[in-house]
């Protein structure tokens, strides 16, 4: 019983997730865009859509450190590395241009395969190619 | 820098952005995981016993958000995408890459990880953001696309 709570509550926090990116404009390709344009018309708006989230999420993650386990079981992982490593400066970049190029980074192009969007699921399909060539010839984030 | 101000919507990215960080902190308190949407999505790729469901519950909740959206709220989702298909499949492809080479993406790095003041995920917050600056500058400004 308790496991089903848990994967509809997965699946709750799914769709508030996806509804506060539709909200914030993050869903918008050409939203992003137009906050990574600086020399252009730029739109500061995402400088606030972090903001909101992070204000919520240091109290989140504030009280969530005082917790020995998660409520529906289990521990917390939460990641202890601190090292800045290649990979993680490489990846970043890399993917930051990915971002840069489409408008699209992973959790909106799911909202945006779920509005129907053909370009989304395009992207997905490239992302997961992406995904599994770095998990067949570099040490992932899965090790 | 010129502040397009017609486009700038301070109140709904505002608001947008504190459900973001609820379900974030709800993600960690309630399921003890970092709410990455990469990491979860990458995950199906190479299934462990007993977390294909709750990876594949979570993405079905982004998927259907749009739909239960409109239907409660009336929320109407804008998806404007202009690139064209050869820059959606590159695009793709560099941000699967990037994102698991690089431990996390938007989500992961620069909404948790910036809440629990990792200073990977600041250093890599600041890495996606300056190539996204970047490469936008670059396509728009210099090649004129």
């Amino acid at each position: 019983m308790r496991r089903h709570f848990s994967f509809f509550s997965q699946y709750l926090i799914g769709v508030l997730f996806g509804i506060g990116l539709i909200i914030s404009g993050m869903s918008n390709p050409k939203k992003i865009l137009n906050f990574l344009d600086l020399a252009g018309n730029w739109d500061p708006s995402l400088i606030f859509v972090m903001g909101g989230a992070i204000l919520v999420g240091l109290a989140g993650f504030y009280l969530a450190s005082k917790r020995s386990e998660a409520f529906f079981g289990g521990a917390l992982h939460i990641p202890t590395r601190r090292d800045i490593s290649k990979p993680l400066i490489i990846g970043s970049l890399i993917f930051g241009a990915g971002w840069g190029i489409a408008g699209f980074c992973p959790g909106p192009a799911i909202v945006g395969l779920g509005a129907g969007h053909l370009k989304a699921l395009v992207f997905i399909l490239a992302m997961l190619a992406g995904m599994a060539i770095c998990n067949r010839f570099f040490t992932g984030h899965k090790k | 820098m010129q502040i397009d101000w017609l486009a700038f919507t301070p109140g709904p990215a505002f608001l947008g952005g504190i459900l973001l960080g609820i379900a974030a902190a709800l993600y960690v308190i309630l399921h003890g995981r970092i709410l990455g949407i990469s990491g979860i999505v990458s995950g199906l790729l190479s299934p462990q016993e007993g977390d294909i469901q709750w990876r594949f519950s979570l993405v079905l909740g982004l998927l259907s958000a749009p739909i239960l959206g409109g239907l409660f709220f009336g929320l109407h989702t804008i998806t404007v995408i202009d690139a064209d298909w050869i820059a959606i499949i590159i695009a793709g492809v560099l941000v699967g890459f990037g994102a698991n080479y690089g431990s996390g993406c938007t989500s992961g790095h620069g909404v948790c990880g910036l809440s629990r003041l990792s200073p990977r995920s600041l250093v890599a917050t600041v890495s996606f953001m300056s190539a996204g600056f970047l490469i936008v500058f670059v396509i728009r400004h210099v090649l004129g696309l």
